[in-house]
């Protein structure tokens, strides 16, 4: 038998078993659960070992002399030390290290797209709406001049939501919302050409019922 | 002996510079004072410089044209590079119309290099005079940068400031986060139930930092739970972050007198695979009925799926997560979400800890020079544009200059 069909079976038998968990739990959905699991966690394994142990540990060290690769191995040795009762608190030394670098390396990253590039855009967007844009565009980016100091004004965590300042934060809320919304049906309809791609895989590879 | 080198290189580039010219065909090649068509153009003049603010590794060449832009029969301007150490020359690019700068990237901070120019008309090429030699190198400080540099220090200073102020024992104040309040209830009700939570720190590494304000979460939950008596299971994708919440667990389980109660099975990994992790913490809901359901990292698809699974089965769900795209599935599906930055004040309000309440009281500073910047940037450059005022189109630019990232 063509191995591409016995695939095409497969896929169709595993897609059928997952999607039998909206009915209710159920056996054929645990075989198909704990085989996807089962697999998944073992390539993950086997591609950890050839990514990183291999390749960079085995390879760039002792292969091609790269020695600054040695610090994440010995990060990773010592992250083996958790094993260890008595020594285990060596383990923690390489997670502070991923975290504290980690935390220097976006912070740049973080703080011109997120914070700087918002004001930055803010202020200019709302002075070409003054400067005899259309109406259309006036109102846009007025709204997103409310929607933005309003949110602001909501994830500021130093005063109590009260009186006007509660009144300003409650706008934020609104506008937040709405966000939401918008977001959710976006989200929702992408979702559903994931089922429409799924229902078409069982519809035409696999029953041959759609050319 | 340095002399001699010196003389040694010069007669390399006027050599090198002479086969670049022979290389180009005679009978289409003009000197600078040359032009085809009978034209009367002056010369190309060709600049080039090492480019600004970058890590090495590319030479800005920069010319002006004297008109062959304008003659018909005009195909670009073809940029040639001679390596002055090597004596090597090769054609580098042909830019298109009206293009007068070129970044040539591809050229090693080890070398010097000399750029003509020549402009393509017809099937002939005006060449300009060579380029100073020039040499590649990179900068340690982006001078674009400067103004985020003087930001960020200040709202370092305002962290430090705050941190500095909690360790001595000032009070800072924090308001109410809502969803916090159902922690205590949501584990209470575990308890009474005699049924597991569920805690779900997100899908991503230790190196989000979601996935630590989820965890220091933890911490706080996992103290009332050991004080209770309930049980937790903790599925995790990613190895660190079980290693990370196995200490946390053990960490708040001592600190609630229970040491013994401490169980490693607690946390455990089930799988890298987003979509295998899905369906095994799934699996887990509607076998376990945990009675509360706790989801606070960063989360992306996966983030409907569980937190409609959790809703069937009647548990109260406490959600929160930074990642925008999935706040609305939260929103609609979980009893509380803590929204985008309330997931940290969250973590930093149940600690306590004067390093993440300092931190949050100085990104408050941060927020409110962000509101005053926007509505002042807003005011000045309405007015600037209104009414052609001087001193606000001053206060335009500065806003401008500052809040560029280049």
């Amino acid at each position: 038998m063509d191995s591409a069909i016995i695939g095409t079976w497969l896929a169709a038998l595993l897609t059928l078993g997952i999607m039998s968990f909206l009915y209710k739990d159920n056996l054929y959905y645990k075989i198909c659960e704990a085989i996807f699991i089962g697999i998944s966690a073992g390539l993950w394994f086997i591609t950890y070992f050839w990514d990183s142990l291999y390749r960079i540990a085995w390879i760039g060290v002792v292969h091609e002399g790269r020695y600054v690769l040695l610090g994440g191995v010995v990060l990773g040795v010592m992250m083996l030390m958790r094993l260890f009762g008595k020594i285990g608190w060596i383990a923690r030394w390489p997670l502070a290290f991923i975290v504290g670098a980690t935390a220097g390396l976006k912070m740049m990253v973080y703080f011109t797209t997120n914070a700087m590039a918002q004001i930055h855009g803010t202020v200019n967007d709302t002075m070409a709406a003054f400067g005899g844009s259309g109406l259309y565009d006036v109102v846009g980016r007025i709204v997103i001049l409310i929607g933005t100091v309003t949110g602001l004004v909501y994830f500021y965590f130093s005063k109590e939501h009260k009186g006007l300042f509660g009144g300003v934060a409650k706008v934020g809320t609104w506008f937040l919302m709405i966000t939401f919304g918008a977001s959710f049906g976006y989200t929702v309809m992408s979702r559903m050409s994931l089922l429409l791609g799924r229902i078409d895989f069982l519809l035409t590879d696999w029953l041959k019922l759609v050319k | 002996m340095l002399a001699l080198l010196r003389i040694a290189k010069l007669v390399v580039f006027i050599s090198s510079s002479l086969f670049v010219i022979s290389l180009l065909p005679t009978h289409s090649v003009h000197s600078q004072d040359a032009s085809p068509s009978g034209s009367n153009l002056g010369p190309i003049t060709v600049r080039a410089h090492d480019t600004d603010n970058d890590a090495g590794g590319s030479v800005t060449v920069e010319w002006d044209d004297p008109g062959y832009e304008k003659m018909s029969g005009f195909a670009g301007f073809l940029i040639w590079r001679t390596n002055t150490l090597t004596g090597t020359s090769d054609s580098v690019e042909v830019t298109p119309f009206g293009t007068h700068s070129y970044d040539d990237r591809s050229v090693s901070d080890d070398s010097t290099y000399s750029y003509l120019v020549a402009a393509l008309v017809n099937s002939e090429r005006v060449m300009s005079a060579p380029s100073m030699q020039v040499r590649s190198a990179k900068q340690w400080f982006d001078s674009r940068l400067t103004w985020v540099l003087i930001l960020g220090l200040i709202i370092c200073g305002a962290v430090i400031y705050f941190i500095e102020s909690a360790k001595r024992g000032t009070k800072l104040f924090l308001r109410r986060i809502a969803g916090l309040e159902a922690i205590d209830e949501a584990v209470g009700r575990a308890t009474e139930m005699g049924r597991p939570i569920l805690f779900v720190a997100g899908i991503q590494d230790m190196d989000d930092v979601q996935t630590i304000a989820g965890l220091t979460i933890l911490g706080s939950i996992a103290r009332t739970v050991a004080e209770y008596d309930t049980k937790i299971n903790m599925p995790v994708r990613a190895s660190l972050v079980m290693t990370a919440a196995r200490e946390t667990i053990k960490h708040a389980y001592v600190t609630a007198g229970r040491p013994d109660a401490y169980n490693d099975d607690m946390v455990h990994y089930v799988t890298d695979e987003q979509f295998g992790f899905v369906a095994a913490v799934d699996g887990i809901m509607v076998r376990e009925r945990p009675a509360a359901c706790f989801f606070l990292g960063a989360f992306f698809a996966e983030s409907l799926i569980m937190a409609e699974t959790g809703n069937s089965i009647g548990a109260i769900q406490v959600a929160g997560t930074a990642m925008p795209a999935q706040l609305p599935f939260f929103v609609a599906a979980c009893d509380y979400t803590l929204i985008g930055e309330e997931l940290f004040a969250a973590s930093a309000y149940l600690s306590g800890e004067p390093r993440q309440l300092g931190s949050l009281k100085g990104a408050d500073v941060g927020k409110a020079i962000a509101m005053i910047v926007i509505l002042v940037g807003v005011i000045a450059t309405t007015i600037a544009s209104a009414w052609n005022s001087e001193s606000m189109l001053w206060i335009e630019n500065l806003l401008r200059k500052m809040f560029s990232t280049g």
